[in-house]
């Protein structure tokens, strides 16, 4: 037992660097096996030594300190001396840090705590400080409920597509993210294996399930919310179905565009729109053209012709007379005066001076 | 007596052999698992066995206690599991080809039974697989590709998830659901056809938009030169004369007057004519 407990404090000593990290409730968690008569080999055998020293606390004050002692221990006498032997202490110590860690959990705003009493689900806390048996006995899972967890099917990327067949037989290539919580925990901890996975099948099931009772044109433009809320529908339907304990927060279709290689073919109709609309334009442009230069004339016809009711010959003249007045005063005239003379039209003549009015 | 039990090595190896004993007699059975007891072999009962619309709390789950070293606990699955189908290519009536995913999920519901015929959850997936397979086939090669794509495919799926329970009851189990994840055109030549077809559509719709942007616009402008003429005939229609004799002055001046790109104009003229009529002098 002597040599035992020597080995024990060495061991202790060694694990000691390690202290103060994650070691102390996973080390009692580990240490559930050798409840039994290795308590003494666990490296918490250390605790009586700190009942000597009362000063130093939990941490150790110098290593070569505590191996000097064990040393010490080691080589000359036994620890039988005192009456008791250490390892009673240990493991007094061990249990009660047991207790402590197993006993008491803090649970998070946003997460709830699943109690199995002997693996039998027995009741699930909310936030805070809840209390439970030791862990043989009782047991906690913490679970999320607040975070929101997305699974992303298919990529915006072109060189992986997510092709899927639409109502019409036509192919789209999609990519969407599922967004869900976990609604009840013991549900989800006990129900379905592997839940995620199972959600992202449901989710491709359901997706392509409403995407086949839709045409290409609704499901790349305006139908997307519409298959959106269906989807998340369908698969809430499923996973109720299954038991999973999950809500289905919703569906966001990223992209669903028609595959690259048709994709030029789509273009061309939007192309075509563009033109039939700019074909529109221009006849809107050229009849608004039309109707005002034609209200235009109508009103100044109108003008004048009030004008000329009030004295009707006398107007037409004057209008006839200025008329004239302009057009002949900028072109040649030539007047055949003789009557009974053939007229000579000096046509070379007439042409230069159209050539020279030209140049000029 | 006394002496041997204050050994402490006495007391450790007791200890052991205490602790070996209750080990082996107590087991907690976890909410996710149901336990067949096999004794000397024999299934002999089971423990958390599935039942329908039980809570959570109110199941068999728990701590158990058995004979030790005389009767072993196998532990089977309690959750809904899973079957994939690899990918596979059916054929449907009308001979187009398909390539479909699908899965199914099960549940254990009678381990007894399911110790006897498969021993493990995998066997009885490895069991599965082929004949959800087969069913899907089956039920695919019976119809119509547009099927798939209709609301006849819930009936669809009842049909296979049937086919399915049917050789799942035998090794304990029952289909919870079954579900066509993918169903996807091979690639190679039914894909380019459905592209090709997808493109020529696409095409003519262009085409379609092109001419119905054509004809509105013609309509448009049809209806704006209607719409002045009417204009025109309102106001020149009051003096059908009087219009006449405005236009052509109107006229006269764009023919005749020298513009930026136009000839010079000449003119003979008659001495009859009206405007010279002055000219001559009058002969009162």
């Amino acid at each position: 037992m002597a040599t035992f407990f020597g080995w024990g404090a060495r061991l202790g000593a060694m694990m000691n660097e390690n202290r103060g990290g994650p070691w102390g409730p996973s080390g009692g968690g580990g240490g559930s096996g050798d409840g039994d008569g290795g308590g003494p080999r666990n490296p918490w055998g250390q605790p009586p030594r700190r009942r000597r020293t009362p000063g130093t606390g939990t941490n150790v004050s110098s290593i070569d300190d505590f191996l000097r002692r064990s040393r010490e221990r080691f080589g000359g006498r036994f620890p039988h001396q005192e009456g008791r032997p250490y390892w009673l202490y240990g493991l007094g110590v061990f249990v009660l840090l047991w207790l402590l860690f197993t006993c008491f959990h803090l649970i998070g705003p946003q997460e709830r705590g699943v109690v199995t009493l002997f693996g039998k689900y027995s009741r699930t806390v909310n936030s805070g400080i809840a209390m439970t048996l030791p862990l043989p006995i009782e047991r906690l899972q913490k679970v999320d409920v607040g975070q929101i967890r997305t699974r992303d099917i298919g990529s915006p990327d072109a060189s992986q597509e997510n092709l899927i067949l639409t109502g019409d037989q036509n192919i789209i290539d999609v990519a969407y993210s599922v967004r869900w919580t976990i609604r009840d925990p013991q549900l989800y901890l006990f129900q379905i294996n592997d839940p995620e996975s199972t959600i992202g099948e449901v989710a491709e099931s359901a997706m392509r399930a409403v995407l086949a009772t839709v045409s290409l044109d609704d499901a790349i433009g305006a139908g997307r919310s519409d298959i959106e809320s269906r989807v998340s529908q369908v698969m809430q339907q499923v996973l109720d179905r299954y038991g999973a304990g999950v809500r289905i927060e919703g569906i966001a279709i990223k992209q669903s565009d028609p595959p690259a290689t048709v994709n030029n073919a789509f273009k061309e109709v939007s192309a075509a729109q563009q033109e039939a609309q700019s074909y529109i334009n221009q006849a809107r442009a050229y009849a608004q053209q039309q109707t005002a230069r034609a209200q235009g004339d109508a009103a100044a016809f109108d003008k004048v012709y009030a004008e000329y009711k009030l004295a009707p010959e006398v107007t037409r003249r004057r209008m006839y007379y200025e008329t004239m007045e302009r057009v002949l005063s900028k072109v040649d005239k030539t007047v055949v005066e003789a009557d009974g003379v053939t007229p000579y039209l000096p046509l070379p003549q007439v042409q230069r001076q159209a050539q020279e009015g030209a140049a000029r | 007596m006394s002496p041997a039990l204050r050994n402490p090595i006495v007391i450790a190896f007791i200890a052991i052999i205490l602790l070996v004993l209750v080990g082996s007699t107590f087991a907690t059975v976890p909410e996710t698992k149901q336990a067949v007891i096999v004794r000397f072999g024999n299934p002999d009962r089971v423990i958390n066995a599935y039942k329908p619309g039980v809570d959570f709390g109110r199941t068999g789950a728990g701590l158990i206690a058995r004979l030790p070293f005389m009767e072993q606990i196998v532990w089977i699955d309690k959750r809904i599991l899973s079957v994939k189908m690899d990918r596979q290519q059916v054929l449907s009536t009308d001979q187009l080809r398909l390539q479909v995913d699908a899965f199914a999920r099960y549940r254990i519901v009678d381990p007894l039974q399911m110790y006897i015929s498969a021993k493990t959850e995998e066997r009885v997936s490895d069991q599965l697989k082929p004949i959800l397979g087969s069913a899907i086939r089956n039920e695919l090669g019976k119809r119509q590709f547009a099927t798939l794509l209709s609301p006849e495919r819930g009936q669809l799926m009842a049909n296979i998830k049937r086919a399915l329970d049917r050789v799942a009851r035998q090794y304990g189990a029952e289909v919870v659901d079954v579900r066509i994840k993918r169903a996807d055109l091979p690639e190679g030549t039914p894909l380019d056809s459905a592209y090709e077809r997808m493109r020529t559509a696409r095409q003519q719709e262009a085409g379609a938009i092109r001419a119905q942007g054509y004809k509105q616009a013609q309509i448009i402008k049809a209806e704006a030169d209607a719409e002045a003429a009417r204009t025109y005939a309102e106001a020149y229609g009051k003096d059908p004369d009087f219009y006449a004799f405005y236009r052509a002055m109107q006229s006269y001046e764009t023919t005749f007057a020298p513009g930026e790109n136009q000839g010079r104009s000449s003119i003979i003229m008659s001495p009859d004519n009206q405007y010279l009529q002055e000219f001559k002098g009058r002969n009162r």
